[in-house]
């Protein structure tokens, strides 16, 4: 069975996620592994949202905002074009991928581009396989579990 | 075969087990001191800027986290190739003087200095700084008290926080001291001063004049003929700060004097499986075992050591204090012959402390330290440093390797304590040894005696502003080892 | 009547929380005076079989630092859980992992070759390792196995209030300690479970005493680079501080000394992942819209993951490096 990535795609109201409708209603299939979020500006997009996204089963997590020098809140996506990087050197630092993670313009006319983005964005994660997050679970029942003495007069070790 | 085992240990360093097996005839088969923790510094070093070390590693100890501050900062140093301006080594001597002279004071009064000051078979509950302070006054427990807030402000002033401080940077400090800052330090030095002499005092008048302690102090029940190890400075005196790293061996002969950056090859350390510990040795000697003598690379850090490998003290008080330690221990004041017995460590203490009180005086006058001059940023990269200071637990060393960059690659740090895990070991055994004997009924004096054999280390903090009635219950719960059951159960005030 | 019983305990820690309680000084007396103490193992003998002994909820309050790293510390924290009125994680190690937490870049297996292998001072050419169990002549004996990862308290159970600070500062503990005791003295309810105290619902900054300006900056120098302005935003002078990401409370007592804050108390109010506001503030007050020129700047920032973590990886949303 192929691996289907789970793509987490946050959308800016005014341009990306416009684009994004434009495919829709003109018909263009692009694969549906990708959830949408609309924000109203890429500069709302926290680091926090990616680790968020990741850590609790993405695979990949796509940023889309207005071109540069179109923002509709003029510098939003700039603070976007800085924060996508060093979130990108958080995640290698991390042992994650940076390529997980993935910015792009895309304006309001173009469908098409974002229909091509997504496409090559959805292979991309499936060629670097699912995300697997080290276990954090510890086993409290090994046989050479430190014991505490539960209760007094127990005749097994006093700790 | 019995089994007991004393967990958690309490009133010394963080963690530490002690698990004792006893004989069907009521002799000591052995017992092994373990330490259940490991935290791995060492490791997520890598990666960070070495100048950060300094803030880092001050966590590996809230007691003394001056003591890692400033080894990690002196590496840094040599990392760099830093040149201090005049004015940040004495800032940084100074806040260092003034840390040792509110520790030691802590463990004297508080943790160590009760067996002493009341004795070992004193009842549990005046077995503490409440026995203390009924022998010698409450005017003690204010004066410690005092003592402690005299120390933390001092590190205030110049380390910027009185739990982990953070002033000490590559090239110097980043916090320069006011005339008004000053002003308060000389005050506070006269008062550690006149607290230095107190102690003194009072270790003549309540250890010292009773003769049953001198002997208990010189017996053989508490003796180990060791290495020691301390760092001196330029005329062999004790020096906290820095200096090269003297190790003396058991028959006074020098094994060793060396430069930080040259540790490894003198030092090295050991792995037990049943402690996170580990048990470091003199290289050249070699590791044979929980053994004494010159032929045993066992060696002790600790405020004895540096007495013993040391030719004297800086400032006149303790220098004749110093004198005094040593004739009455060894006939000899001139200290050339070693002292030996663990519990003589208390007293060196003392010798130590009145040198940390009369140096911050010495130190807190000299006008320099109010400079605008204390830092100079380095310009270059060594990558690679060793920073050494005397913690007032033992010989801290902290060694860093970095890349272009100044981020650290590797980092090995052996830590004061550390040093004495294999005296500690031999000194809970032998007294365990001694006291734990065939026929003899196993009673709340073993106990004591038992923990008094490794307090005389100092535990990894100091804690007592606060006086608590020590009830100390203790629970003894002897198990035979074969069917489980409990054979007998011995409570001190259960 | 007896007085309510006062633990506290300390896990994978340093001993500076254990040391800031006893640095509120003469006000310890109206502690001491007004709890019995329970449990100390930094300052009294009670061993763990007598906390055991105690009735469940006999302990009014305890106040446990530490991360838990080991099978010891989770055992204690479940203990102390079943035996307390009212648990609070206290300090940083405790509430988000601290310094210890840092360990989560790396393994256990990572730690322990190295420590008992390749360090230049080790000699140990059998690769003897600590174990939990281990056979000796006269028996067994053990020590509690070391976890991969570290956890914080309220990652392994049911914590009632958290007081953050590396350590607290002991301002911050008086007061809180103080109004502890005039709740249950006067009766009075205690604030809402999960509460942070001792802190304020602002950052850092908003304590500091610098003068702040419009944040621009190009480059980050390291701190020893620089002699900086003692009275100008260090941010704004090229020095990395943690500040806009953390909470206050601690009276920004590094930055007054000179030094950037490195974060000890944690994520501020509403914040879930501290490394991820730092990042994003950070982003904030980068100059650039080049994104070649950003590319340069952000690879130039010293250590972000050590320094945006440092006292809170284990408990951010990732919680550990994964390599």
């Amino acid at each position: 069975m192929t691996f289907e990535p789970k793509i987490i795609g946050i959308l800016c109201n005014w341009c990306s996620y416009t684009g994004a409708d434009l495919a829709g209603t003109a018909r263009m299939k692009y694969p549906a592994n990708m959830r949408s979020v609309r924000v109203m500006c890429s500069g709302r997009v926290d680091p926090g949202f990616v680790f968020d996204a990741l850590a609790h089963g993405a695979d990949g997590v796509l940023v889309c905002g207005c071109h540069p020098g179109d923002c509709h809140y003029v510098e939003g996506n700039y603070k976007c074009l800085r924060r996508i990087p060093l979130t990108q050197r958080l995640l290698q630092e991390m042992g994650i991928d940076p390529k997980r993670l993935r910015l792009e313009w895309v304006s309001a006319s173009e469908g098409g581009r974002f229909q091509k983005i997504v496409t090559e964005f959805t292979e991309e994660i499936r060629a670097l396989g699912p995300l697997k997050l080290r276990d954090m679970k510890f086993d409290m029942n090994r046989p050479d579990r430190y014991s505490l003495m539960a209760e007094p007069g127990d005749k097994e070790h006093t700790y | 075969m019995k089994s007991i085992t004393i967990d958690p240990i309490t009133r010394l360093e963080g963690h530490g087990k002690i698990h004792l097996f006893v004989n069907d005839d009521g002799s000591l088969a052995n017992c092994y001191f373990q330490v259940p923790e490991l935290r791995g510094f060492e490791i997520f070093a890598r990666g960070r800027p070495v100048e950060e070390m300094a803030r880092i590693t001050t966590r590996i100890c809230g007691v003394c986290p001056d003591a890692h501050h400033m080894a990690a900062a002196k590496a840094a140093d040599a990392v760099y190739g830093a040149q201090l301006p005049p004015a940040a080594v004495k800032l940084r001597n100074l806040v260092y003087n003034a840390f040792f002279a509110g520790d030691h004071a802590t463990h004297f009064y508080a943790l160590g200095g009760p067996d002493f000051v009341c004795g070992p078979d004193a009842p549990p509950g005046e077995r503490n700084i409440l026995g203390v302070v009924a022998k010698v006054g409450l005017e003690a427990g204010k004066k410690v008290i005092a003592q402690r807030a005299a120390g933390q402000r001092i590190i205030e002033i110049i380390g910027g926080k009185k739990v982990h401080p953070v002033t000490a940077i590559p090239g110097g400090m980043s916090k320069r001291v006011s005339k008004e800052e000053q002003a308060e330090m000389i005050k506070l030095g006269e008062q550690m001063v006149e607290f230095g002499k107190f102690t003194i005092q009072v270790l003549n008048d309540v250890v010292l004049a009773n003769k049953a302690y001198v002997d208990m102090i010189l017996s053989d029940a508490y003796a180990h003929q060791t290495y020691n190890m301390g760092l001196v400075d330029a005329n062999n005196k004790v020096n906290f700060y820095d200096g090269k790293v003297r190790v003396v061996g058991p028959d006074g002969k020098e094994h060793a004097k060396y430069e930080p950056k040259d540790y490894l090859d003198y030092v090295a350390e050991h792995v037990e499986p049943y402690s996170y510990l580990k048990y470091p040795y003199l290289k050249k000697v070699g590791w044979k075992g929980f053994v004494d003598g010159v032929d045993s690379g066992v060696y002790k850090a600790s405020p004895l050591s540096r007495l013993n490998v040391s030719d004297g003290m800086a400032t006149p008080l303790a220098q004749a204090e110093y004198e005094r330690f040593y004739k009455t221990l060894t006939g000899d004041a001139s200290g050339k012959t070693m002292v030996h017995a663990t519990l003589a460590t208390h007293w060196a203490r003392v010798v130590e402390l009145m040198y940390a009180c009369e140096a911050t005086l010495q130190q807190a006058k000299d006008d320099e330290i109010t400079s605008d001059k204390i830092h100079n940023p380095p310009q270059g990269i060594v990558g690679e440093g060793v920073g050494i200071v005397e913690a007032p637990r033992g010989t801290l060393t902290h060694h860093y390797k970095t890349d272009q960059n100044g981020f650290v690659t590797e980092a090995n740090l052996i830590v004061g304590t550390t040093n004495n895990n294999a005296p500690i070991t031999m000194s809970i055994k032998r007294a365990a040894e001694g006291l734990i004997k065939k026929g003899t009924p196993i009673t709340h004096g073993i106990l004591n005696r038992i923990e008094m054999a490794f307090r005389a280390y100092d535990p990894c903090f100091g804690c007592a502003t606060h006086s608590l009635p020590g009830e100390m219950p203790l629970e003894l719960v002897i198990h035979d080892a074969r069917s489980g059951d409990v054979v007998d159960v011995v409570c001190r005030n259960c | 009547m007896t007085k309510p019983k006062l633990a506290v305990y300390w896990a994978a820690s340093c001993g500076g929380c254990d040391i800031a309680i006893l640095d509120i000084e003469e006000k310890i007396l109206a502690v001491a005076d007004f709890f019995d103490l329970a449990f100390w193992p930094c300052v009294a003998d009670f061993k763990y079989k007598d906390v055991a002994a105690l009735d469940d909820g006999a302990i009014t309050l305890t106040l446990f630092n530490g991360a838990i790293r080991n099978d010891e510390n989770f055992a204690i924290a479940e203990l102390l859980r079943r035996k307390s009125v009212v648990l609070c994680a206290f300090g940083s190690c405790a509430s988000d992992g601290g310094i210890p937490g840092m360990a989560n870049f790396y393994d256990r297996q990572a730690i322990f070759d190295y420590v008992y292998g390749k360090s230049p001072s080790t000699v140990n050419p059998d690769k003897v390792y600590p174990q939990p169990l281990t056979k000796v002549p006269e028996g067994e004996v053990y020590i509690p196995a070391m976890w991969d990862a570290v956890w914080t308290l309220p990652q392994v159970v049911d914590v009632d209030y958290i007081i953050p600070g590396c350590p607290p500062q002991s301002d911050q503990i008086a007061a809180v300690v103080g109004a502890v005791i005039d709740i249950l003295k006067n009766g009075k309810p205690l604030p809402p479970k999960g509460t942070v105290l001792g802190a304020t619902e602002s950052t850092c900054c908003d304590e500091c005493l610098r003068q702040r300006d419009v944040k621009k900056i190009k480059k980050f120098v390291r701190p020893f680079e620089i002699i900086p302005d003692p009275d100008l935003c260090l941010m704004e002078q090229g020095i990395l501080c943690v500040g806009p990401a953390t909470r206050g409370g601690c009276g920004a007592k590094c930055v007054a000394a000179g030094m950037p804050c490195r974060g000890c108390y944690g994520m501020p109010a509403n914040v879930r992942d501290q490394g991820a506001k730092m990042a994003s503030a950070l982003a904030s007050v980068i100059d650039s819209t080049d994104p070649e020129e950003i590319d340069r700047i952000v690879a130039a920032i010293p250590d972000p993951l050590g320094t945006f973590y440092r006292f809170t990886l284990a408990d951010s949303l990732l919680r550990r490096a994964q390599a």
